[in-house]
């Protein structure tokens, strides 16, 4: 299983890294995104300030939306979907190689959007632990529901439409967690935060054991 | 190039009796009886529409089987499809590559895929003639036919033991016909079972040992007419 994932994972970051879609196309949206904010709040800083945490996860869950429906777009095309059926891999590794290949790009993009919030918002970075750990579990969180939700959309017609509708109430908790654990971090009360990011790391766990045992048979319908 | 021999079965490859396959509620397979032994090539022929392609992804385990019985390289299909699909290659209309993909990180990442070891990627992409400086060229460049070759790459990587071509010939020259018609007659000869479904009947009945019809989601077999090339090829 890991030996698979390993292979998807590579596979999927090299499409990434050859077709530069996350580069060129997903990274400026989130830009855009946290510019459109700061145009629209700019007059009163404090709340600019006050909201930089929902910003930034917003602009981080609308990436994530492009992301994952390009990580099924590449198996949509010339048969790849039945000859991913016809490898004979595990199809619980393709979809932890999935997650992770998801799960590496949004990292970057938000060490980037992380800039971008620096400098549009001068805010300024405390609780750098925190705010690293909820990163990468909420990032976590994001892929594996989204790989589940994505295969599950992946066969039907309006899957470009579904996914959204889908997965954002999904993600809710995810937002309210990775919000609320920003904030306690940049208003230097960690101990306030690691609490969601404990929440966060069961919602992240359960959609990992449902994607390991639900991908195959989702893979099947779609 | 040696086929996989695990699990090979003592009875026929492929064996179907009554097999009713659903395209939706239409049945593309209405009742299919069909025997293949081993090392054949099967010639599959019929109409457009008829059924051919829905019998050859039936018989790689990615058409569900409604009713009957249906088993194949020692897989009944109708419990569970999924066993058999690593031990089968299915050459379709659709390539199964990837645009953005260099040719050999295609066949590559296919063969490791099916756990074929770095020799046999090579070997497959020297055989297809892919080994120079279109193993660096994105797929998505490709002309039809360097497509087809690629896909085929990637199955002879795998090394399956029974071989489903829908139209293998098409999109090819000349030269790359000839070649897909020597890579079945090696498969043969190392073991393996060829299925294929052509529309080129003057080439593919030389190439087959027997062959069936399939109108209207059942089949019936033939015997093989060689035709004559004194004839202008025709059956």
């Amino acid at each position: 299983m890991i030996r698979d994932a390993l292979l998807i994972a590579g596979k999927d970051l090299r499409l990434e890294l050859r077709s530069r879609v996350a580069l060129n196309q997903v990274l400026p949206f989130a830009l855009l995104v946290l510019v459109l904010f700061a145009f629209a709040l700019d007059p009163d800083k404090s709340v600019l300030t006050e909201a930089t945490p929902g910003l930034y996860w917003i602009a981080v869950l609308f990436s994530a939306l492009l992301a994952l429906q390009r990580s099924f777009a590449i198996e949509a095309t010339d048969g790849n979907r039945d000859a991913l059926r016809l490898s004979g891999l595990d199809p619980a590794g393709i979809f932890l190689g999935k997650v992770l290949a998801v799960s590496v790009q949004l990292i970057v993009l938000e060490a980037l959007l992380g800039v971008g919030v620096v400098v549009l918002y001068t805010s300024r970075i405390d609780g750098w632990v925190l705010l690293a750990v909820t990163s990468v579990i909420a990032t976590a969180s994001i892929a594996a529901a989204g790989t589940l939700y994505g295969v599950l959309a992946a066969g039907l017609r309006v899957r470009e439409t579904l996914l959204p509708l889908l997965l954002l109430p999904v993600l809710a908790p995810v937002l309210i967690g990775s919000t609320r654990a920003f904030e306690a971090a940049l208003n230097g009360s960690p101990s306030e935060g690691w609490p969601w990011v404990g929440l966060m790391s069961i919602f992240a766990s359960l959609y990992v054991v449902a994607g390991i045992f639900g991908f195959g048979p989702l893979l099947e319908e779609s | 190039m040696e086929q996989s021999s695990a699990a090979l079965p003592s009875g026929p490859v492929v064996h179907l009796r009554g097999a009713v396959a659903l395209l939706g509620r239409f049945p593309a397979l209405a009742g299919v009886d069909l025997d293949i032994d081993a090392r054949r090539i099967v010639l599959l022929r019929g109409a457009n529409g008829a059924g051919k392609t829905t019998l050859l992804r039936t018989l790689a385990g990615l058409v569900p089987v409604a009713g009957g019985d249906a088993v194949v390289l020692g897989v009944d299909l109708v419990a569970d499809p999924r066993p058999v699909r690593h031990r089968v290659g299915l050459l379709g209309h659709a390539t199964g590559l990837y645009d953005e993909l260099t040719v050999g990180d295609n066949v590559r990442f296919w063969g490791r895929a099916a756990g074929a070891d770095p020799a046999d990627v090579e070997q497959a992409l020297i055989r297809l003639g892919l080994d120079g400086r279109l193993r660096s060229v994105a797929v998505g460049r490709l002309s039809a036919g360097q497509r087809r070759r690629t896909s085929l790459a990637c199955l002879i990587a795998r090394r399956p033991e029974l071989w489903l071509l829908d139209e293998p010939h098409a999109g090819l020259d000349q030269e790359g016909r000839d070649l897909v018609d020597a890579l079945v007659r090696e498969a043969v000869s190392a073991g393996a079972t060829v299925v294929l479904s052509s529309h080129e009947l003057d080439r593919s009945l030389q190439l087959a040992d027997s062959v069936i019809t399939i109108a209207g989601g059942a089949v019936r077999p033939e015997p093989i007419i060689v035709p004559d090339p004194a004839d202008g090829g025709a059956p």
